[in-house]
């Protein structure tokens, strides 16, 4: 892994100060993603002018307007194929996508799966809320079984996703989980991601509070935060197969890396190797 | 290298005039009768040092554009009406955030699966008012092989200089026609660039309300650090709902396309100065209507053709002078009626405007025209 560590990380040098007050909710975790993907960035010593960041819509697509980079906030579950394509046209740009559970996993679900089968150079960021918080708080692919949304009122009757599991299966180079609550696992898991050549996906479990947290009693902010850990999966403990998905079963960490051919790479040296052909 | 002549398949034009225009990027997703330009694409980008990319759909194939675009290579998708229609989203993203791209739709008939391989034209309004809002949009809509290499040219060439999406529309029989084409030397091809904002100054606002009403755009990478959202913003990019900042942001992007209506409106007039009857009439069945105007006039029947060739904004003073000195005014298209309401808002008087329409996957003959202009005239 790359370790340019230049000053101290001040998180002020990042952000777009002028659009403070932020507009999360108190006790969200998207605040602590923020700052470790910051943290990240600057222990890479990466020139934010270099440094593009896409989203897409609900309470992940906002969060990238605060950082002082080139940002595109997109549309709903698409800011993966935006990223492709800037990624392909701007090869020189570190490209990082922020997006959320329902952006990624449901209306965005299709790029997913292709992104990770490509292995583009991108690290995909999504914050896994539960919830359409956004909206006011609707079930996402990832809400837990038997949890109380808007249109789960009598509470979710569909199993959950495992988009680690999904991103593994598809192809993605890395892999990696973690939760708000261990900041700085979070900012090397990042950190590793954005290192990573080719297509890096981070799963990283964010608590909304005010939206999915009071509908199903799981307590104040603190009490929402101190859970994560109680909820992560022990090393070598696996899934009961007749039991849906549960966020206690969650492994965190690094969970895949591999080789495999980065995408820009492939087809720009395909595409010489036909310019070497025809000028012969 | 002096210009050439070649037999062309209009698709593999589309392709060639994209290549000439500037075109570095595509991205697509295969449908009937568009495929031949991304796999034209396919085999000439990475020979111009380009990037073509196939996507896992419509909505990932524009967004793609898009994506390139920001990043500052002048890009295209090309499609046909379902996948058109599920593109519709990430238009109105590239005419909100003002990115140019260009997106091709070939014609088939619709609605739904429709006819793949049959030709339509009934994509006329979904091309102008398909995404959702009010928003700015150019379409030129192309009758020739040849045409369709110039005007493909000229849909980058506004899209670039007016920060807008751009649409070629034309139908299959176009797209699969065969005829000659005058390739000039890329060297006399005029090719516009956007214009690019320079320097890091503090303060920068990439959507400022300048002169022309179109603002540089911050290329990333050179310091300038520019944020890019779907939702309304004001000058420096970021969201606001404040109710005159709103309006004045969205008037601005309409009016820098009605205010430059001299250089983005384009039609063709043939014996309309004395018509008694005006066909108004686009794409393929202009060309029909231009054989049944020589053949009407050969009779003594004074017809006239009006061939809007940018179909959006729609030449409005150009249909009422070729429409006032008309009695009567014909609109044949492949269609159930598109083009006509556009016309009769035009044409003035009640009842001179006079339809002619086939939704049955054929086209319209110069015969069938000639009949009906013949009716109209009989009728007086």
């Amino acid at each position: 892994m790359n370790e340019v560590v230049r000053s101290p990380f001040d998180i002020k040098d990042y952000l777009r100060l002028q659009l403070m007050p932020h507009f999360m909710c108190p006790g969200c975790g998207h605040g602590i993603a923020l700052r470790a993907l910051l943290w990240a960035v600057h222990e890479l010593g990466l020139d934010k002018n270099k440094l593009a960041v896409v989203s897409g819509i609900g309470c992940s697509g906002r969060i990238g307007a605060y950082i002082d980079a080139n940002t595109y906030h997109t549309t709903h579950g698409r800011p993966l194929a935006f990223a492709t394509g800037l990624k392909l046209a701007r090869p020189d740009l570190t490209v990082v996508v922020i997006t959320g559970d329902g952006d990624c996993l449901a209306i965005g679900g299709n790029h997913l799966i292709h992104a990770c089968r490509r292995n583009l150079d991108l690290t995909c960021l999504m914050l896994n809320n539960e919830v359409y918080a956004m909206t006011g708080g609707q079930a996402s692919p990832t809400t837990s079984f038997d949890r109380i949304t808007t249109t789960t009122p009598h509470g979710n009757a569909e199993p959950t996703l495992d988009a680690c599991a999904l991103a593994e299966a598809a192809g993605a180079s890395f892999v990696g989980r973690e939760v708000t609550r261990q900041a700085p696992a979070l900012k090397n898991l990042i950190k590793a991601a954005i290192a990573h050549q080719g297509f890096s996906f981070v799963e990283t479990i964010s608590d909304c509070t005010e939206i999915y947290g009071r509908k199903n009693d799981l307590g104040e902010s603190p009490e929402m935060i101190l859970s994560q850990k109680s909820e992560m999966r022990p090393e070598g403990y696996s899934d009961a197969a007749d039991e849906p998905f549960r966020p206690h079963r969650l492994r965190a960490g690094i969970l895949v890396e591999r080789d495999r051919p980065e995408y820009g790479r492939v087809y720009r040296q395909r595409a010489a190797l036909e310019r070497a052909r025809k000028r012969q | 290298m002096s210009s050439s002549l070649a037999p062309l398949q209009g698709n593999r034009a589309c392709a060639l005039g994209a290549l000439a225009a500037g075109c570095r990027f595509f991205a697509g997703y295969p449908i009937t009768p568009s495929s031949e330009i991304a796999e034209a694409m396919s085999r000439e980008l990475p020979r111009v040092d380009g990037v073509f990319i196939q996507m896992e759909d419509e909505m990932g194939s524009l967004a793609a554009v898009i994506g390139a675009s920001f990043g500052g290579a002048k890009a295209m998708t090309a499609t046909s009406g379902p996948g058109f229609s599920l593109m519709q989203e990430n238009l109105g993203y590239a005419a909100m955030t003002e990115t140019p791209c260009v997106v091709v739709n070939v014609m088939r008939g619709g609605p739904s699966t429709g006819m793949p391989t049959r030709p339509a034209q009934g994509d006329f309004m979904q091309a102008r008012w398909g995404t959702h809002g009010d928003h700015p949009i150019i379409v030129v809509a192309p009758a020739s092989v040849q045409e369709i290499y110039t005007e493909t040219i000229r849909a980058f060439n506004l899209a670039e200089e007016f920060r807008t999406p751009a649409i070629v529309l034309y139908d299959e029989i176009v797209a699969h026609l065969i005829e000659s084409v005058e390739l000039p030397d890329r060297r006399t091809i005029a090719t516009t660039n956007r214009k690019w904002a320079a320097g890091t100054e503090r303060g920068f606002a990439p959507y400022a309300e300048t002169d022309d009403l179109v603002p540089p755009m911050a290329r990333p990478g050179e310091g300038l650090r520019a944020h890019v959202t779907g939702l309304t913003h004001t000058a420096d990019g970021f969201p606001t709902q404040k109710p005159e900042l709103v309006a004045r942001a969205l008037q601005r992007i309409l009016d820098k396309i009605e205010r430059h209506r001299d250089r983005i409106e384009k039609s063709e007039t043939l014996g309309t100065a004395d018509a008694e009857v005006v066909i108004v009439a686009v794409g393929i069945v202009a060309r029909a209507a231009r054989r049944a105007v020589q053949q009407l006039r050969a009779e003594g029947i004074k017809a006239g053709l009006l061939r809007p060739i940018t179909l959006w904004p729609f030449p409005e003073g150009a249909t009422r002078a070729a429409a006032e000195r008309a009695r009567r005014v014909l609109v044949p298209e492949m269609n159930a009626g598109q083009l006509a309401l556009e016309v009769e808002r035009l044409a003035g008087a009640r009842g001179k405007v006079a339809r002619l329409n086939r939704i049955d996957g054929e086209p319209i003959t110069p015969a069938q025209i000639a009949a009906k202009v013949r009716e109209l005239v009989a009728d007086e």
